[in-house]
């Protein structure tokens, strides 16, 4: 329109378009200004961090930097049979700044990761290299030891050239990559993190399971029932929801101990014998029975909030056009609910697939998550690296579902209490 | 619930079991609360119940818990509650005051990038706590903050945010603006208008959201753990290592206080909740 018409001006002589223009920014620009100071506490103090970690899990400049002339004059070799006098040479130099620098321990350790035998080999050239005339470095270093003379430990130090590696999150899939680069699994016996991912996974899945099916009547029920009485069966819903996680899970403890309530309770109805009380913690069955229930308020909020926006009279339809009360629910009810069985699902999946405290506490041996794990690669062996690795992984996993949550249900539909 | 008389049997019968299953996991979800109660009353040295209790004699229970909570020698929980109060209280402040203006910019129909910047936002909501306790450590560690107060302050804003960001968006969701044009049209200021307009009739979500940011600080353990030295011991790391170390009934007098407190935010919580949606008119 205001380009047939040319212009027309607002009563300060500027085209009503630009003006409008102007004023759309000028509410955009202080929109923005008024997210900006979150925003940047958030960007700062923890997206810039979890990036951080990113770094920290592919990092591998401590080789990089302790051995820079070796890895530089290896660029030309192709590593097919020994390396030239050159590398020898920048090898025999990197080698004695470390000693001087007492850091050739910290090499021996790095090396040692990559190939075994490493340690011992390093320490008599350490002990040789004092001595060492200058030129003619191969010869010298070959006669050292003669796993010095295989090309298969020169071929183990030009792999730990480059500055980063995935060697983390191969670890953290219980693989490796072997001599020839292929990525290959770990013994048998040795693969422990899988199974960890594996169990978070079915953990995760059964809790969300038995929440849905825990919370879908009650969630109907506080939904159909007058205000008056709902209100008071929702405080059950909302007081373990707003009590501190360590109570309820010192509630769980309490109980499920083995001189605890419910066992006391099985042995006065006779359903085990005293002297045989089963173990109901530290083992996967603490683990489900407490994660259910610290769960289950946010499983029912979200079904709820959906199940109350349904009218009755749906459900009367329904029963008019002559369908029984179970058709009725099936075929009318029961799809209406499903963005609040979404939300829910996801919401607790969310939510388990994460969860580190009651697990440590309730979870023993058995019952133990990937965020356990994590947690102890932080805390006990200091492997902050392995430990981002591994965060990363099942933080991308999460993602992955949160993406999924915000195409089924829209993130702004978050409803809390 | 009552049925119609001309309900068949079989759908009678089916009622009364959809109510006993109601009823179990009505009990499920709150009788796990109520075997503290009792027990922490426990004269003796024992998580379960003595025989005198079971007969409710009398000299089988004792404040003793209690008395060692708030007088016993060598105790943390003084020390724990001090800090975990004075950690809520500042993360809260801080929480509501970026995550309202915040809130009032993402309201904003002009609001650019409006579902990114929301994600962001309420990413550390998502994110499982372990990895974001990990993250923020390397920061803290990084910026010399770790094992200090500031350092689990500014920790508990960026969880608590998301929380204050949701529910003031929420609220704001059913805000009438030409209220605030009105008040600008009348000569107000921004910050006036604010004050005098906005504040009181969002003040109902502000305060829920600070209660959800209060109640996730001082029930937080997993980012404390990792960044608190012994000096910024809190009530949740002295339960952690109870719970962990032995299990004493000190750990089941504390929580019951914390039972009764978190009692105190829900109703808070709820009539505030009541309130907003009457002022929003959405009550039914």
């Amino acid at each position: 329109m205001s380009s047939e018409t040319g212009k027309i001006l607002t009563t300060d002589g500027i085209p009503l378009e630009v003006s409008l223009k102007k004023a759309e920014r000028k509410n955009k620009i202080k929109a923005f200004l008024l997210v900006a100071p979150l925003l940047l506490f958030l960007l700062i103090t923890y997206i810039f961090p979890i990036g951080d970690m990113l770094m920290r899990s592919v990092d591998d400049k401590m080789v990089t930097e302790m051995l820079p002339k070796t890895f530089k004059s290896m660029e030309n070799w192709d590593g097919n049979e020994m390396p030239p006098e050159e590398v020898f040479e920048a090898f025999y130099l990197d080698f004695q700044k470390l000693v001087e620098e007492k850091r050739d321990g910290k090499l021996s350790t790095q090396l040692n990761y990559t190939k075994n035998g490493f340690k011992s080999i390093l320490k008599k050239l350490r002990r040789k290299a004092k001595n060492f005339e200058e030129g003619n470095y191969k010869e010298q270093i070959m006669s050292v030891h003669k796993r010095w003379a295989d090309v298969e430990y020169w071929r183990a130090i030009k792999r730990r050239a480059p500055a980063f590696t995935s060697a983390k999150y191969l670890k953290g899939m219980d693989m490796y990559k072997n001599e020839e680069g292929e990525i290959v699994n770990v013994e048998e016996d040795r693969r422990i993190h899988r199974v960890l991912w594996l169990r978070t996974l079915e953990i995760a899945f059964f809790v969300t399971l038995l929440c849905f099916l825990m919370a879908y009547p009650i969630a109907h029920l506080l939904a159909t029932l007058p205000m008056k009485y709902s209100n008071l069966l929702m405080i059950c819903v909302l007081l373990p929801f707003w009590t501190s996680l360590l109570v309820r899970t010192a509630s769980w403890m309490i109980l499920l101990q083995q001189q605890g309530v419910v066992n006391d309770f099985f042995v006065m109805i006779g359903l085990v014998a005293d002297d045989n009380r089963p173990e109901m913690m530290y083992n996967k069955t603490g683990t489900y029975v407490a994660m259910t229930q610290i769960l289950l308020p946010f499983m029912v909020l979200p079904l709820y909030s959906v199940m109350k926006t349904i009218s009755p009279s749906l459900m009367r339809a329904g029963k008019s056009l002559g369908g029984t009360p179970f058709i009725t629910f099936w075929k009318v009810y029961f799809p209406l609910t499903i963005p609040g069985i979404g939300a829910g699902c996801l919401l607790v999946f969310i939510l388990a697939i994460g969860y580190y405290i009651t697990p440590a506490l309730v979870g023993g041996a058995s019952g133990t998550l990937i965020s356990n794990q994590i947690a102890f690669h932080m805390k006990s062996t200091l492997d902050w690296s392995f430990a981002s690795a591994m965060g990363l992984m099942l933080l991308a996993g999460v993602l992955a579902i949160y993406w999924v949550y915000n195409k089924l249900v829209g993130i702004d539909n978050i409803k809390l209490g | 619930m009552a049925l119609p008389k001309y309900t068949e049997p079989h759908y009678r019968i089916w009622h009364y079991v959809y109510i006993f299953i109601c009823t179990c996991v009505f009990f499920f979800l709150i009788a796990p609360l109520f075997v503290i109660f009792p027990l922490s009353f426990n004269a003796e040295e024992f998580l379960s119940f003595s025989e005198g209790m079971k007969n409710l004699d009398p000299d089988a229970f004792s404040l003793r818990w209690y008395k060692d909570m708030i007088y016993g020698t060598k105790n943390p929980w003084g020390l724990a509650a001090k800090n975990s109060f004075i950690i809520a209280i500042f993360a809260t402040l801080g929480s509501v005051l970026l995550g309202t203006v915040a809130a009032l910019g993402l309201s904003s129909r002009h609001m650019p990038y409006k579902g990114l910047i929301m994600a962001t936002l309420i990413s550390p909501m998502i994110v499982p706590l372990i990895i974001s306790g990990v993250a923020i450590f390397f920061f803290m560690a990084k910026a010399g903050l770790a094992a200090t107060h500031t350092g689990i302050v500014l920790a508990h804003i960026i969880l608590g945010t998301p929380f204050v960001v949701i529910t003031v968006t929420a609220t704001l969701s059913g805000f009438d603006h030409s209220v605030t044009r009105a008040a600008s049209s009348l000569g107000s200021d921004p910050v006036n208008t604010f004050m005098k307009i906005t504040l009181p009739l969002i003040l109902p979500g502000v305060i829920s959201g600070g209660l959800f940011a209060f109640v996730t600080s001082f029930d937080e353990v997993v980012v404390v753990l990792f960044l608190a030295g012994l000096e910024n011991t809190t009530i949740p790391i002295q339960m952690w290592t109870g719970l962990r170390e032995q299990l004493s009934p000190t750990i089941l007098a504390v929580a019951t206080c914390l039972i009764i407190l978190s009692t105190l935010i829900l109703v808070t919580a709820e009539l505030l909740r009541r309130r907003s949606e009457r002022l929003r008119g959405i009550n039914r």
